[in-house]
């Protein structure tokens, strides 16, 4: 009997039973659609956090300094530069400051810097020009809004040229920052950027607490990390107080999370995968009851026990199967919906959609074994005797 | 050529022992035409169920073509009742999801014979029961006689030596249980085996040689009962 008389077979039976089908492949349709939809989740999850964190600047190294008196200088920081390995450096002087435009004012986040930060830091100007040299030699009282900022400000209108107030000092606009978009750690848009230095003068403060590195090469993170974490130990005697951390490390402690969010949210939706396995063994092991007669007509007729096993176990695998497809195509569905919905990011990728259909295929084959056995041991007079 | 030895089988029923045969012997020529008769219970649907190696005796030998069939195993009884034998049931079992064509392809599918031929086949078999028109309906869309027709052409589609019947015309109007004998008879004629259970003397009397059971012995076999 050859495999697709078997198929087609195993679909009228499908068809003769329409209700029936329906309600024994929901269970297969649930369970693919759930592990598509929450690894799909998931993975989105991982990949905007993965990408935010990637958005920061690559191979970057940050030092901070907490509890303590210690700073560090500009001119300590920037004489790093001559060590190998390092290609830029950002000290950051940050705080919390009121911007003012005319009548309207807004709180926001502030970073003194230099202008190595554009590269360091990824971070550009969609309109007008970054901080320079030059602004920091003079201590320019120049200002580069986050898009967050701006429209508070501005609305829609440019704000490059116009002049607003930081803590009531007037800075003049000179740079509209590329919008970041939402962020893993609060909004990169919500700040606004001015000259180290300035800085210093705005939010009364001298030294330096925190500083972006960023290494020439993958390879030189480590070896930075290393010298820069021997170089504030010398300096400070204490552990506790300051912190080099990278990207890297960073990256590899999302991803152990997420991975684990994806293992753990998959198996969730296999145990459902999993049930609807025991909904089509329940409905075989009916079929089976109720076909008693038909596989006695077709064993005293030359039938095998592996023709029988071959055409129950097709017809289990052909419901999951199809119920595998419906739950691909609902799964992708409901995880657009959810995308939009709530504005995540939803990464389904052709493998976890091949794995569900391999995982619901598998689940016909197990679950169809016991029932399709159980019809091919039958003896024929004892099945032609079935009422 | 069919041949029993001592054939018995035996059914364990709590403490009782139900012996529905009680050695039995007989050799059946080929192209022989048998009616077995005997009272109700007396072994007959027993034997013919061991002749069609659908059971297996409790003691005793079968010898089909000198092949002793009693030492088979499962899937080589499943080959001879596909090749050698076919059945013709009271109940007719065709498959009530199949049409009649499908029907009689599917010992032909267990033969693993290509579509093309399988349908040529099973329509020149439905043709010789006079079912030519009826190919495509469904076993609820014909009469009892018209669907024991198909169980007929169903048995022969493989070409099989042997026919064996259990009461075929069993559920059947007389005019039609005439017609299922005609056929019956058509058979014998052009050389095959036939053996049919029956209640019927008359029918009976048209085979050419009759076997009489009870409680699981042969009493008598000869040209008329
Ligand atoms: N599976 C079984 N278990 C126990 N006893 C059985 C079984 N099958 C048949 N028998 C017994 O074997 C005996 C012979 O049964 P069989 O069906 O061969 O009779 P029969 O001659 O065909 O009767 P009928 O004319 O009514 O069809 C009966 O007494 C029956 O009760
Ligand atoms: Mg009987």
């Amino acid at each position: 009997m050859n495999l697709i008389q078997v198929i087609k077979l195993a679909v009228a039976g499908i068809r003769a039973n329409k209700m029936r089908s329906i309600l024994t492949m929901l269970g297969v349709i649930i369970g693919v659609a759930a592990v598509i939809v929450l690894v799909s989740l998931a993975q989105g999850a991982t990949k905007s956090v993965t990408g935010s964190i990637q958005g920061l600047g690559s191979n970057l190294v940050t030092i901070s300094m907490r509890n303590t008196p210690i700073t560090l200088t500009y001119n300590e920081v920037m004489e790093w530069k001559n060590r190998p390995g390092i290609r830029g450096i950002a000290p950051v002087i940050s705080g919390n400051v009121t911007v003012k435009y005319g009548n309207k004012k807004y709180d926001t986040g502030l970073e003194g810097t230099n202008s190595e930060y554009e590269q360091v830091r990824n971070t550009h100007v969609q309109e007008g020009r970054f901080i320079m040299p030059i602004d920091l030699s003079f201590r320019q009282k120049v200002v580069l809004l986050g898009t967050e900022v701006s429209r508070q400000l501005f609305a829609q209108g440019s704000p490059i040229g116009e002049t607003i107030k930081i803590n009531g000092i007037n800075f003049k606009v000179v740079g509209l920052l590329v919008e970041k978009g939402a962020a893993a750690f609060g909004s990169n848009d919500d700040k606004v950027v001015i000259p180290l230095t300035t800085a210093e003068r705005v939010m009364n403060s001298k030294g330096v607490r925190s500083v972006y590195i960023q290494a020439a090469t993958p390879g030189d993170v480590d070896t930075v990390v290393a010298q820069l974490d021997n170089y504030l130990y010398r300096k400070t005697k204490n552990t506790d107080v300051y912190r080099v951390s990278n990207q890297v490390e960073m990256l590899s402690t999302v991803n152990q999370v997420t991975g684990m969010l994806t293992l753990m949210l998959g198996g969730i939706a296999g145990i459902s995968l999993f049930v609807g396995g025991i909904g089509i063994m329940n409905i075989m092991l009916v079929t089976v009851t109720e076909r008693t007669r038909e596989i006695g007509i077709r064993k005293a007729i030359g039938a095998k026990r592996r023709d029988i096993l071959r055409q129950f176990l097709i017809e289990a695998v052909v419901v999951s199967g199809i119920g595998g497809i419906i739950g691909i195509l609902v799964g992708a569905l409901v995880s657009r919906i959810i995308g939009s919905l709530m504005a995540v990011e939803i990464s389904m990728s052709l493998k976890v959609v091949g794995m569900a259909f391999g995982f619901a295929v598998l689940v016909g084959i197990v679950f169809g074994m016991y029932p399709a056995n159980k019809a091919a041991k039958l003896n024929p007079i004892e099945a032609l005797r079935f009422e | 050529m069919i041949e029993l030895v001592n054939i018995c089988k035996y059914y364990q029923t709590g403490p009782v022992t139900i012996k529905a045969l009680d050695g039995v012997g007989m050799n059946i020529k080929n192209g022989e035409m048998v009616a077995i008769i005997g009272p109700s219970g007396s072994g007959k649907s027993t034997l013919m169920n061991m002749l069609g190696c659908l059971d297996v005796p409790t003691d005793g030998q079968y010898f089909l073509d000198s092949k002793e069939v009693s030492k088979l195993d499962e899937d080589d009884l499943a080959d001879i009742r596909n090749k050698k034998l076919g059945f013709v049931f009271q109940s007719f079992n065709l498959l009530a999801r199949l049409t009649a064509l499908e029907n009689v392809e599917l010992p032909l599918i267990y033969q693993g014979m290509g579509a093309v031929e399988r349908r040529e086949r099973a329509a020149k078999a439905l043709e010789l029961v006079g079912l030519s028109d009826r190919l495509e309906h469904t076993p609820t869309e014909l009469s009892g006689g018209q669907q024991q027709r198909v169980a007929i052409a169903r048995a022969l589609a493989g070409d099989p030596p042997v026919i064996l019947a259990d009461e075929p015309t069993g559920n059947l109007d007389s005019r039609s249980g005439l017609e299922i004998m005609e056929i019956l008879k058509g058979l014998h004629r052009d050389g095959k085996t036939v053996i049919l259970i029956t209640h019927d003397l008359q029918i009976a009397g048209q085979a050419g040689r009759v076997i009489r059971m009870h409680d699981g012995r042969i009493v008598h076999d000869g040209e008329v009962a």
